[in-house]
């Protein structure tokens, strides 16, 4: 797949867009399990919700 | 299940978390048959192979605007109906598209110094662009500056309808002025002009970009309805230690 003479533009077009998506997923995963963390130790120390349900029921 | 039954966190969670594996599953997918196609479409026989940018700019730039517009109705069901889960939709959504925006303007750009000699010019298009991202960045801002969220959620859902005055500023702006960036070539009237060679990776692209868009936004709301329950929860215990 020859790019010809901008063949630097092309490429660091594409893997920019994937470093950007890939940070984004990453960071979105690392929250989802900083928040779940956060939940258990407050359930751990006896802080439940009304409901009852707890970080358990959340996958 | 209707508007109403998602009103209600945990049974959205539920909804997320059985859709999410198939949303990543098909986006992963679409995304790479698109980046397939896009790696072995023809080159243009005025652009060569520079006519591939066009394949992640393209579907970038139209999520930026219309992330702002899932935002604006996200807007709309904060100020008016309510919906609790609408000020949770939209502070979600922001970060993804201000990524959009970013890589609209960074792949342009990227395009614009082969094409046009330049990397930046202060057309129309390129600037009302400029001052979505910005935008963007202010919602952000305003979020993170005002702890309570329900605070937050109507300034925000004000500055969003304002904002999204700029939505038909950037689709315009290319016939309204003169300007560098060519006019609209696939939503115009009189159907696209591209050649099928480069409008079916083009459509593949957006799609896939667009299915991302849809799980990004489903996980972060996630994450953000988790947030606000530590949150609560950690106000309880606050007010459980002082009594």
């Amino acid at each position: 797949m020859p790019l010809g003479p901008y063949a630097s533009f092309i490429v660091t077009s594409y893997a920019l867009a994937i470093a950007v998506v890939l940070i984004l997923v990453l960071w979105i995963a690392l929250d989802h399990r900083r928040q779940k963390e956060r939940l258990r130790e407050l359930e751990a120390g006896g802080v439940t919700r009304r409901s009852g349900r707890g970080v358990a029921d959340i996958r | 299940m209707t508007l109403i039954d998602l009103a209600n966190p945990t049974r959205f969670l539920s909804l997320t978390a059985r859709l999410l594996p198939w949303l990543a599953a098909a986006t992963t997918a679409l995304l790479l048959i698109g980046l397939y196609q896009s790696a072995v479409a023809p080159d243009d026989y005025q652009q060569g192979a520079t006519v591939k940018i066009m394949f992640v700019h393209v579907p970038n730039a139209w999520l930026s605007m219309l992330v702002w517009g899932v935002m604006s109705l996200a807007a709309l069901g904060t100020l008016v109906w309510r919906h609790p889960l609408a000020d949770v939709a939209a502070k979600a959504a922001a970060p993804i598209g201000a990524a959009f925006t970013f890589l609209a303007l960074v792949t342009g750009s990227l395009w614009g110094r082969p094409m046009w000699g330049t990397y930046w010019e202060w057309d129309a298009r390129l600037t009302s662009v400029l001052i979505l991202f910005l935008m963007y960045l202010g919602l952000i801002a305003l979020w993170r500056a005002v702890e309570d969220p329900s605070r937050a959620a109507r300034a925000a859902a004000i500055l969003t309808l304002v904002g999204a005055i700029n939505l038909p500023i950037i689709k315009f702006s290319v016939d309204w002025w003169n300007t560098l960036h060519q006019p609209a070539s696939v939503m115009r009237l009189g159907g696209p002009s591209l050649d099928r060679a480069f409008l079916i990776p083009l459509l593949v692209m957006a799609v896939a970009f667009s299915l991302l868009f849809v799980t990004l936004h489903l996980a972060a709301m996630r994450n953000e309805i988790l947030r606000r329950r530590v949150r609560s929860l950690q106000m309880m215990q606050a007010s459980q230690r002082s009594v």
